[in-house]
């Protein structure tokens, strides 16, 4: 096996030496008849051309978002990486490490942490961020628990806005702690009305912008409302790359910031692993959630970064921590903040304008086949197409024309009544012959 | 005097004059600035074309302002991750004997496999038909996990071990909630040895807490479980092997115990690398059980993650698991179920943890583990991870005190400070010493049952010759610590690429953000 290291004679050596006739000494304490024998019944160990034969033949039958013109967001998007990204992830210092308790030997890992708040509390426009979530959903939940512990009141409100898969997650939790949610109806257009939601009862009300649909939301008197009522408001984004071009969150006064960093740096994956934005103001930081890194000096006075408030944490705090997590996304904050420090301000606000050129490109085209209509308002770089039939049917049909054309609503809300909506995401991938067979398929197959 | 590797054992043998340079680095061991000292806001490491005119959808959203996010070109970003890089330790630069946390060999085929486009570049949300290759990986690494595990289910999404807790324990409160118990049963037993993800999960999930007592020697006894039980208590929460590194002898009664009282036994697999291939945890008693891919089947921690938390469960807490799921219809084919709404008769998810499937990247990295080492070569990984962590315990344990020697060590050994009464150096001068020889340290100040604990794991990636001489270092530093040599500790790390930090000043006086010298000091 080529992976261990121990060879037969060192194994006897080894026994000897500590003592022991048989490996299974070691083994006294697991109860009679229950050790096993021999090994289970699954393949034997193989080669690593057979690996790569065996998984190799698994990927190939996916479609690849870069095989073809490929228009689906939700939720995760369909970028461009540097390939500088990659390689420098793979580094074994950065790749092979751990979460970095000692400090002395850790710095690599502790200083892009360190970049990396800051980067996450400036596009965000907040004054704090932790060190990553797991992902954007999870780091919801999170917040809204963050914000039960900040006002002492146990009921959230949830925009018609918010993505399905988000707002499930925050009722799963809450439904386990016996805490309150009221979801409100899913918002097509972004103009449900959450203010009268708002009342002394409130913990937060979590709004989304873009959301699900794609609509840009304006979270400005959400915020003053829930203020006035001691709530907090919590803003929640899928799409990161929209902070180059749309308001941020902070500017607009939320608490809370939250969302999901996949779109820089890192890949589709099928869903994961991604990476969890989260922002604060700095009043709340011990109740958030989550490794911080702080900067502070070593004995000889150079100035460093530690792992620090863990009093929050879990292995201190047991019960009473803010939060249950151990891992976060290491690497993925990793791949974030090099593709971001890559991008700069200037890069960041190209790629955006990019996006959402592309986007407005894209939504002029297919509202000019028969029988759809866009129905946004306004838009960063997805938006909520009406058909004539089930979108479900026509992203099959689609696909059947080697287009992935969006993500039917159906999908994501079963329930709602809404299986003639389908949401499409466009990105900087997508060319003019990307549109444009997109838009010829669309109208072949309606 | 060297020592039997040719290596010094006095301090200052091999200590060479440290001269200071002018620029305040040391060859290859540079200082780097933040980005955001070196960077600028004109600047970009990415060529992207401006898009011809066209009319803005983003109404009265539009971005007004700086964002204040400097950039760096290509070759000045590659040389400032490079440089980071270089002040970090990884397994890849030696032992890493971090007890609990496993970190052994990343095969970097796993990292090929999970790059393959098939697997990175495929959405979550795009059509079901054009991903069955990805619907068949995770029912493969599902077959893998429940035929390790012996039990019958597993959910694949939670994105890390203690979001596996979370789920397995939501499993379990669904389960009991069904039954009608959700008001009375709201107590989990958690000892006090567990990892503190245990106890933070309880309460996480609205469950109260109540520690189970550690016998002197280190492991759970039947009887304290037993009198703790009754008709509030919804489960226990058990870590097997346990965090002293010793597998709970009484396990089998422990689970019996719970089921007899209607509640439940979590067990929290972080170790359960020690036993893969070697027992079972659903012959044990199980009900549910985290596996964390990134420790027992070795996908990268990458500092600090991603990692993956599948959740085995037994058949009472099957029909319990979130969504989303793969289910086999009648037929053989696979059917993905995202929604509560979608399960088929006689699930009842609990509902839904995260976004999207889970963990898809980890997923690929794991099974191209399993498949690599397959049954007999993870059988085997098992044995030589226990037999490694025996072979340390027997080099260091005449010089080093083992506070519960009645049992043998499993994957890891566990080491306290009594030996080091007297001497002035703690285990923390302790472990920064090591790092002055080269080594990562090992776990330190847990288990909390422990006073001054030193958990040593070596994993089974590490050779003979890689034990022995950490055997012997460990035995160097040993006898200086007991020789009154205490400045090489208390002054620890004196070789590494920064002094030891203060980490009291980091939480009295938060600063977690660059933040722009004020103009003043800026013109100085």
């Amino acid at each position: 096996m080529r992976y261990l290291p121990l060879t037969e004679t060192d194994r006897e050596d080894m026994l000897a030496r500590i003592g022991v006739s048989d490996i299974d000494a070691l083994f006294s304490d697991v109860p009679a008849g229950k050790l096993l024998k021999a090994p289970l019944d699954l393949p034997r160990a193989k080669g690593e051309l057979e690996v790569e034969r065996i998984l190799g033949r698994m990927a190939g039958k996916n479609i690849a978002a870069s095989a073809v013109p490929f228009f689906v967001g939700a939720g995760a998007y369909k970028h461009h990486v540097p390939a500088t990204v990659d390689h420098l992830i793979q580094r074994s210092e950065f790749l092979t490490s751990y979460t970095p308790y000692q400090p002395e030997i850790a710095q690599g890992t502790l200083q892009y942490l360190f970049e990396f708040q800051t980067q996450v509390a400036a596009l965000t426009g907040m004054e704090v961020a932790n060190a990553s979530m797991y992902d954007g959903s999870t780091g919801t939940g999170e917040a809204v628990l963050m914000a039960h512990r900040v006002t002492r009141r146990r009921k959230a409100v949830l925009s018609g806005g918010l993505h399905p898969h988000y707002a499930a997650v925050v009722e799963t939790l809450s439904e386990m702690a016996n805490d309150e949610v009221v979801a409100l109806e899913a918002d097509v257009t972004g103009s449900e009305d959450i203010l009268s939601q708002i009342d002394d009862s409130v913990s937060c009300v979590v709004v989304q912008s873009p959301d699900v649909f794609g609509n840009l939301r304006d979270l400005k008197p959400i915020a003053e409302k829930a203020h006035a009522h001691g709530a907090l408001l919590i803003a929640v984004f899928t799409e990161v790359v929209s902070l180059g071009a749309v308001t941020p969150p902070g500017a607009q006064d939320a608490d809370i910031v939250v969302g999901e960093g996949q779109s820089i740096g890192n890949a589709l994956n099928f869903g994961g692993p991604y990476v969890g934005l989260f922002a604060a103001k700095s009043k709340y930081i011990r109740q958030m959630p989550g490794r911080l890194c702080g900067e502070t000096v070593d004995s000889a006075g150079q100035r460093g970064f530690v792992l620090t408030l863990s009093t929050r944490e879990q292995h201190i705090r047991r019960d009473k921590a803010t939060s249950n997590i151990c891992t976060n996304s290491g690497l993925c904050v990793l791949a974030f903040t090099i593709h971001m420090t890559l991008l700069g301000q200037a890069g960041l606000t190209r790629l955006a304008e990019v996006n959402h050129a592309n986007a407005v490109k894209l939504a002029d085209l297919i509202a000019g086949v028969k029988g759809v209509s866009v129905l946004n308002e306004s838009f960063f770089n997805e938006f909520t197409v009406k058909l004539p039939k089930p979108a479900a049917a026509v992203v099959e049909a689609l696909a059947g024309k080697g287009v992935l054309g969006g993500v039917p609503v159906s999908r994501l809300m079963p329930d709602a009544g809404l299986d003639d909506l389908l949401l499409v995401a466009a990105t900087e991938v997508n060319s003019d012959d990307d549109r444009a067979a997109f838009a010829k398929a669309l109208s072949e197959v309606l | 005097m060297l020592n039997r590797q040719g290596r010094p054992t006095q301090a200052g043998e091999a200590v060479r004059e440290d001269r200071a340079t002018f620029t305040g680095n040391k060859a290859l061991q540079q200082i780097e600035p933040l980005i955001f000292e070196i960077g600028h806001d004109e600047a970009t490491g990415v060529d992207i074309d401006k898009p011809a005119p066209f009319r803005s959808r983003l109404g009265q959203h539009a971005r007004q302002g700086e964002i204040g996010l400097p950039g760096l070109s290509e070759p000045e970003a590659m040389r400032h991750y490079v440089r980071l890089s270089q002040k970090n330790y990884g397994i890849d630069t030696g032992l890493f004997p971090l007890g609990s946390c496993t970190m052994k060999h990343n095969a970097r085929l796993n990292e090929k496999m999970a790059r393959l486009p098939g697997f990175a570049d495929v959405h979550p949300l795009q059509p079901l038909s054009s991903v069955p290759g990805a619907l068949a990986l995770m029912l493969e690494l599902a077959r893998y996990l429940m035929t390790l595990t012996g039990m019958p289910a597993v959910a694949l999404s939670p994105k890390a071990g203690a979001h596996g807790e979370a789920c397995g324990m939501m499993a379990i409160k669904a389960a009991i909630a069904a039954k009608g118990e959700g008001a009375t049963r709201n107590v989990v037993l958690v000892p006090e040895s567990a990892h503190g993800t245990n106890p933070a999960t309880a309460a996480l999930i609205g469950f109260s807490v109540k520690a189970v007592p550690a016998r002197p020697d280190g492991t759970v006894a039947v009887a304290d479980v037993k009198a703790l039980l009754g008709p509030d208590i919804a489960a226990i929460m058990l870590t097997n092997p346990n965090t002293c590194g010793i597998f709970e002898p009484e396990i089998v009664e422990i689970a019996a115990a719970m089921h007899e009282a209607g509640a439940y036994f979590y067990c929290d697999g972080a170790n359960f690398n020690a036993i893969v291939g070697k027992a079972r945890p659903g012959d044990l008693g199980v009900d549910a059980m985290h596996i964390n891919l990134h420790k027992t089947f070795s996908t990268p921690h990458g500092g600090g993650g991603p990692g993956a938390g599948p959740v085995v469960l037994s058949q009472r807490l099957a029909p319990f698991a979130p969504v989303p799921f793969i289910h086999v219809e009648a037929d053989g084919s696979p059917r993905l179920v995202e929604t509560r709404e979608e399960a088929p008769a006689g699930n009842k998810p609990f509902g839904r943890i995260t976004a999207f499937h889970g963990q898809m990247g980890m997923y690929v990295r794991a099974l191209a583990y399993m498949l690599s080492h397959g049954s007999d070569g993870m059988r085997q990984a098992s044995e030589d991870a226990v037999l490694n962590a025996n072979y340390i315990r027997a080099g260091l344990s005449d010089l080093m005190s083992l506070p519960f020697p009645d049992h043998p060590s499993m994957h890891e050994v566990l080491f306290d400070d009594d030996w080091l009464k007297g001497t002035g150096v703690s285990t923390l001068d302790f472990a920064k010493a090591m790092i002055d020889e080269g080594y990562h340290p090992m776990t330190v100040y847990f288990p909390l049952v422990v006073h001054g604990a030193m958990l040593i794991e070596p994993t089974e990636s590490e050779s003979k010759a890689t034990l022995d001489l950490f055997i012997a270092t460990l035995r160097d530093l040993a006898m200086a610590a007991k020789g009154n040599d205490k400045e090489r500790f208390t002054g620890a790390p004196h070789h590494a690429p920064i002094r030891r930090l203060d980490e009291t000043r980091a939480a009295r006086q938060p600063v977690l953000k660059w933040e722009k010298p004020a103009p003043a000091e800026a013109a100085e």
